[in-house]
């Protein structure tokens, strides 16, 4: 499961940016189940179930294991068995009179293993049946889990998704399910970026140069202002009584 | 919910033209009050007082339960000032005390105690009271001159002096534990009296020096039938403490300053020829004129609903004396004016009326020429207090006002002989929900309409019918100009165009509307968008206090001669039983349509976009089985639903479970479970689940991006924005989450968790965005973060959206900002096409609505500004959001504590109708891209048709002149 926990790599990695349809794009060339069910995992398995019938009555039946696996890398795998030939058939008369396909994932913890036993309940999500069967089984189940690691929801959807009313003559393609399974975790909504602001902020201001020093108003005009001050000085020491008039006239 | 949605053609050159629009002006001067108006209430009145006596007097001070204080004109009804405190038991007005120029107020359950000058209103002072719940507070006089104030609490007693406030003692009560101390009494002796009770045991009467707060006697009177001296006694004459026992049906007497130890003695009602209506608790309605005098000898006893008597004490002080027998009526009052005190007494007169007549208090005599009939609305509440305002007139007798105030809040303020001088509709403080509803056409236009709707009956009668429905419309306008001829020679303010309900009709752009507002005790209003006159009210009496509504309109004003229909879901949060109220929003008329039975709790109502054959929306009405009711239920809404029943999803919330569950319809009307999402409650509950509005219209399908490309809005009509905060309150620890559910699917479009942020969130969820406000625990600041969601540069199936066939998770952008202010409410414009671009409409806890555009609020706008943003007109990304004055839509019309905030498309695109309310009622038009569609007020008409005809009559002489050269160079 590589390609799942790339993507949820790349989800923590980047988390203004969300890029769920990438996330998509890479996991439909993720490998298809039912190979490398040996491996080892310290994980858990839970029951994936599912019910098709004419009348719409939900009847759970066994449809695989789903293998969780919870801490840092959450991973998921899903071992399933083909279905038999009374399901078949009975997929597609559901499929006839546009009934309904669901699954279902009890609800468990991925990541406290002593409370997956106290909850009580499940998840469910659906598909229209004539779409399973129009795909040729090829559907896309997705878990979400929340910030604690509890599975909050499951769904389910085929590619392609539309009931365009073709017949699926071939039996063997109704025989294994072509599965792509993710697991997605809460993405972290991306808090104000002042950072990146007061910085860029600061790079203007050196882009439109440094500005000119501050210097103090005697350092600026010293040269105009010492020979203005000699000359008064001096002019005063000579006349006092010139400027005093000088003075009164203006008033 | 219907699964898919035609999608219109894309334009893409609106989005671009109408980003040049960005920021809407603020108004002119001259336009103050021309758009909008203001309404400004005050709750249901729980104490008033009028001003000092006399005829001339124009004040009147009230105090609310939505913890104001505020003065009326009582020439008016207008509002002369007011103060609003903070909601909550934090500014819970206990009791509100006038003498003179001075207005005394407990308030926050004996936290403060203020003095106001009922002149100005201005705060003359306030003193923080010691802790402790407040009993009651009395004016206390020393030498004839009232110059203190005394506050009971539960366990101690102080005074303050009125003119500054200072304490002059304090004092704890002994054996405050045990002894409930209920009533404090000053008839102008040096003492204070304080009145405790032992329920079923004894009375305790304490008296306080008022020199030093010293106890001069404290007696223990036996009284094992007491249970509260609050409910049950009032102070009478002398001193006497009078006392009423339902169990004994007897009246207690007990003289409160007696030296030695006193008892009660008990005079039975049997012995006073009186009855007791079975089942009612008797009342005593007691009257002390003046602070410094002892109480009036004579007071009221209520022995049944309808059923009064006016009772005498003798001056012996156990004996009682009847004066006069008060059958029907609804409510008596005392009233003093200089030395003489009357009662003013409600009798029911006829179905239309009540009849208010003075009585001499010391005889019980009816004083002459003083009736004054209060009108009983047909769909109003019945009387429930009364408020008498006692004056002597110049020939020495009395005359008097009256202010009744009714079970619907309203206050109504009635003048001799019984002009209603004005009436004060206080329910509108607390409006709950309300929709808008367009006005039909005039009676003309709807003929015409009419003939169409009509069955064909031949070539020559539908001629006929043309023609004279030509001549209607034609002898119309010809009225309409003699009438304009005829003003025009009016000077201007003459004319004036009073709304009323039967002129009612719809403008050139839909621009005036009915606006049905449904308020939380119950009373339904019909309101002028234009001019905020209140067109129409209706009471709906047994509705619960703690009721949610939801007001649904099933028919428009489209579907002539249909008439349009609003339906009020009225549901007990108790019980959650339900209850339908069907009504005509433009006249406010219940129909009289067979409403289903509904016995047993409804968890959820949808509105279908199947009509039935009289154009009527079908509501859906979900039971805690899981059962359907339609309504309307005929044959062919069954029908309909029956072959639409697999394609109807609804969803469920149960937010104390953590759940959100899907079910689907099936063509027996039971419904199945189709998907389910749990969200642990131990982690986050769930706050707020929003869908979109389903009158909202997305005009262009993508947002045009700089190198030309366009990217394609997720717009999923069935999408739900559901909000949660974390349970975990810790500041570092808690969350708010935001999930984007698909409500048919179930699917989990999107799930983002804020950090370290906490609610209250208000969130905006509208075409393909979702913006939410939130506070930062971490950095103590309020955000908003927005997100916007993207099919990408191509569409899945551009012509039908289908929750079921949209297998791609759509691309999320988010990104966030700081607000630098807390917000109160938010709400999106809207427009009659969605061409206009958008802004949010932000309620701020001063009052001020800030009309934002959307724009600011863009994830795509970019931290580096490139080729392609410029082009885009995206603006450069900056984390603080600002608040410019001139986007205050309400300019200085604050509206007082706004709780929500609504929209509605007028017939101009450019132009949306928006309704502020809170305590406040503001109404306004906003044009978020600027008037595009309209020329403005001082458009130069006649330069333009004169530069128009100049230039006809050139081209024309320049022809004529051209020709004539022609004609001459062919002749040379």
């Amino acid at each position: 499961m590589a390609s799942v926990s790339r993507s949820f790599l790349l989800l923590s990695i980047i988390p203004t940016i969300l890029i769920l349809c990438a996330d998509f794009a890479c996991c439909n060339t993720g490998r298809k189940t039912g190979d490398g069910l040996d491996t080892d995992f310290s994980g858990f398995s839970v029951p994936l179930e599912h019910s098709f019938e004419v009348d719409d009555v939900s009847r759970f039946r066994m449809r695989g294991a789903l293998q969780l696996r919870g801490g840092r890398e959450t991973s998921v795998s899903l071992s399933q068995s083909q279905l038999s030939e009374e399901d078949r058939n009975n997929l597609k008369e559901v499929a006839a009179v546009d009934g309904l396909y669901k699954i279902r994932v009890p609800r468990v913890s991925l990541t406290d293993r002593q409370t997956e036993r106290q909850m009580d309940g499940y998840l469910t999500a659906f598909v229209r049946a004539c779409s399973l069967v129009e795909s040729h089984l090829s559907d896309v189940i997705t878990l979400h889990t929340d910030v604690s690691g509890y599975l909050i929801g499951v769904s389910i959807v085929t590619i392609p998704g539309a009931c365009r009313g073709t017949e699926v003559e071939d039996e063997v393609d109704l025989e294994a399910f072509n599965t792509t399974l993710t697991i997605i975790p809460p993405t972290n909504a991306p808090q104000p970026e002042t950072a990146l602001f007061i910085e860029r902020m600061d790079i203007e201001h050196e882009k439109r140069g440094k500005p000119q020093e501050q210097k103090s108003f005697f350092a600026k005009y010293w040269m105009y202002i010492v020979p203005l001050v000699l000359f008064l000085m001096m002019s005063g020491a000579q006349d006092q009584s010139g400027v005093g008039a000088a003075n009164g006239g203006g008033r | 919910m219907k699964s898919s949605v035609k999608m219109a053609k894309l334009t893409s050159l609106f989005v671009i033209l109408l980003s040049f629009f960005c920021i809407s002006e603020a108004v002119f001067e001259d336009q103050v009050g021309k758009f909008d108006w203001r309404q400004q209430y005050v709750g249901k009145t729980l104490f008033a007082h009028f001003e000092s006596n006399t005829q001339s007097s124009k004040k009147m001070f009230v105090a609310t339960d939505k913890n104001i204080f505020a003065s009326f004109n009582s020439r008016t009804g207008d509002l002369l000032w007011r103060h609003v405190d903070k909601t909550g038991p934090e500014g819970t007005i206990d009791i509100l005390l006038l003498h003179g120029q001075d207005a005394l107020m407990v308030v926050g359950d004996g936290r403060l105690l203020r003095s106001w000058d009922t002149n100005i209103g201005g705060l003359n002072w306030e003193v923080v009271l010691d802790t402790g719940s407040f009993q009651a507070a009395c004016f206390v006089a020393i030498q004839d001159t009232v110059k203190l104030v005394a506050v009971l609490k539960k366990a101690a007693i102080s005074l303050h002096y009125l003119s500054n406030g200072h304490q002059k003692w304090v004092e704890n009560l002994p054996d405050s534990d045990a002894v409930q101390y209920q009533a404090v009494y000053s008839g102008g002796e040096e003492e204070v009296y304080v009145l405790g009770v032992v329920p079923n045991s004894h009375l305790t009467i304490i008296a306080y020096s008022l020199e030093d707060g010293e106890i001069i006697k404290q007696r223990s009177v036996e009284a094992s039938w007491l249970s509260s001296v609050e409910s049950s006694c009032v102070v009478v004459g002398q001193g006497v403490l009078m006392c009423v026992d339902p169990a004994t049906l007897a009246l207690y007497t007990l003289p409160i300053q007696a030296e030695e130890t006193p008892e009660f003695s008990q005079i039975l009602l049997q012995s006073l020829d009186l009855e007791v209506s079975p089942g009612f608790q008797p009342v005593l309605v007691s009257s002390q004129p003046h602070p410094a005098r002892s109480p009036l000898s004579e007071f009221f006893l209520q022995l049944g609903p309808d059923h009064h008597v006016l009772l005498q004490l003798n001056a012996d002080g156990y004996t009682i004396a009847p004066l006069r027998d008060f059958q029907p009526a609804f409510l008596v009052s005392f009233a003093t004016t200089g030395k003489k005190t009357v009662a003013a007494v409600m009798t029911p007169k006829n179905e239309t009326a009540c009849a208010i007549n003075l009585f001499s208090v010391d005889s019980g005599r009816r004083l002459l020429d003083t009736t004054v009939l209060f009108p009983l609305e047909p769909n109003g509440g019945k009387p429930h207090m009364l408020y008498v305002h006692a004056f002597l007139k110049k020939d020495d007798s009395v005359g008097y006002r009256v202010l009744v105030q009714t079970q619907d809040h309203a206050l109504t303020f009635i003048q001799q002989p019984g002009r209603v001088v004005w009436t004060r509709e206080e329910a509108l403080a607390d409006v709950v929900t309300m929709e808008m509803v367009d006005l039909p056409l005039t009676g003309t236009q709807a003929e015409l309409e009419g003939e169409f709707g009509k069955k064909a009956d031949g070539l020559f009668p539908m001629v006929l019918k043309r023609l004279s429905s030509q001549v209607t419309l034609l002898q119309a306008w010809l009225a309409h100009l003699w009438k304009l001829f005829y003003e025009a020679r009016k000077p201007r303010s003459q004319v004036k165009n009073e709304v009323t309900i039967e002129t009612l009709s719809r403008d050139e752009f839909n621009l005036q509307k009915m606006m049905v507002m449904v308020t939380a005790s119950g009373k339904l209003f019909g309101i002028d968008s234009k001019s905020g006159s209140i067109l129409w009210k209706h009471y709906l009496e047994n509705v619960q206090p703690n009721a949610a509504f939801k007001l649904i309109v099933q028919r428009t004003t489209a579907h002539f001669p249909h008439p349009p229909q609003c339906t009020l879901l009225i549901k007990d949060k108790d019980t959650g039983l339900a209850t339908l109220h069907v009504f005509n929003p433009i006249f406010g008329r219940k129909s009289h349509i067979a409403l289903p039975a509904l016995p047993r709790p409804i968890l959820q109502s949808l509105l279908l976009p199947v009509i039935d054959q009289d154009y009527a929306k079908v509501l859906l009405l979900v039971d805690d089985q899981y059962k359907v009711t339609a309504f309307p239920s005929t044959k062919n809404v069954l029908q309909q639903l029956q072959e639409m029943a697999s394609s109807i999803f609804f969803y469920l919330i149960r937010s104390e479970h953590g759940n959100l569950s899907g079910f689907r319809l099936r063509k027996d009307l039971s419904t199945e479970r189709i998907w389910e999402v749990v969200l642990p409650t131990e982690v986050q509950k769930i706050v707020a689940v929003k869908g979109k509005r389903p009158n909202e219209h997305v005009h262009s399908q993508g947002r045009v991006m700089g190198d030309r490309s366009v990217l394609y809005k997720y717009l999923n009509p069935n999408l739900l924005a559901v909000v949660t905060e974390s349970t975990d309150a810790h500041p570092e620890r808690a969350f708010v989450g935001v999930f984007l559910v698909d409500g048919v699917t179930g699917r989990i479009i999107h799930e983002a968790v804020q950090r370290k942020a906490r609610g209250p969130v208000h969130f905006v969820h509208s075409e393909n965005w979702v913006v939410y406000e939130y506070w930062n625990t971490k950095s103590r600041r309020n955000e908003f973060s927005v997100l916007e969601l993207f099919e990408g540069t191509e569409l899945y199936n551009s012509t039908v959206f289908s929750s079921l066939d949209r297998p791609h998770l759509p691309q999320v952008l988010q990104q966030t900002y700081i607000f630098p202010s807390p917000i109160t409410t938010m709400e999106a414009t809207l427009t009659e096409k969605g061409i206009t671009s958008r802004h949010l409409l932000v309620g701020l806890p001063s009052g001020a609505i800030l009309s934002l555009p959307k724009m600011f609020l863009d994830p795509r706008r970019p931290e580096v500004v490139t080729e392609h943003s410029r082009e885009e007109n995206l603006i450069p990304y900056a984390p603080e959001m600002p608040i410019r004055t001139e986007w205050f839509i309400n300019y200085n019309q604050t509206v007082a504590r706004v709780k929500g905030i609504y929209t509605a498309p007028s017939g101009l695109e450019s132009t949306c109708l928006v309704v502020a309310y809170g305590l406040d009622i503001y109404q306004t038009r906003v044009y978020p891209s600027k008037q595009f569609d309209v020329l403005k007020d001082d458009y130069d008409y006649v330069l333009i048709s004169s530069v128009l005809f100049a230039l006809f009559f050139a081209t024309m002489i320049s022809k004529r002149l051209a020709q004539v050269k022609l004609l001459n160079r062919a002749w040379r």
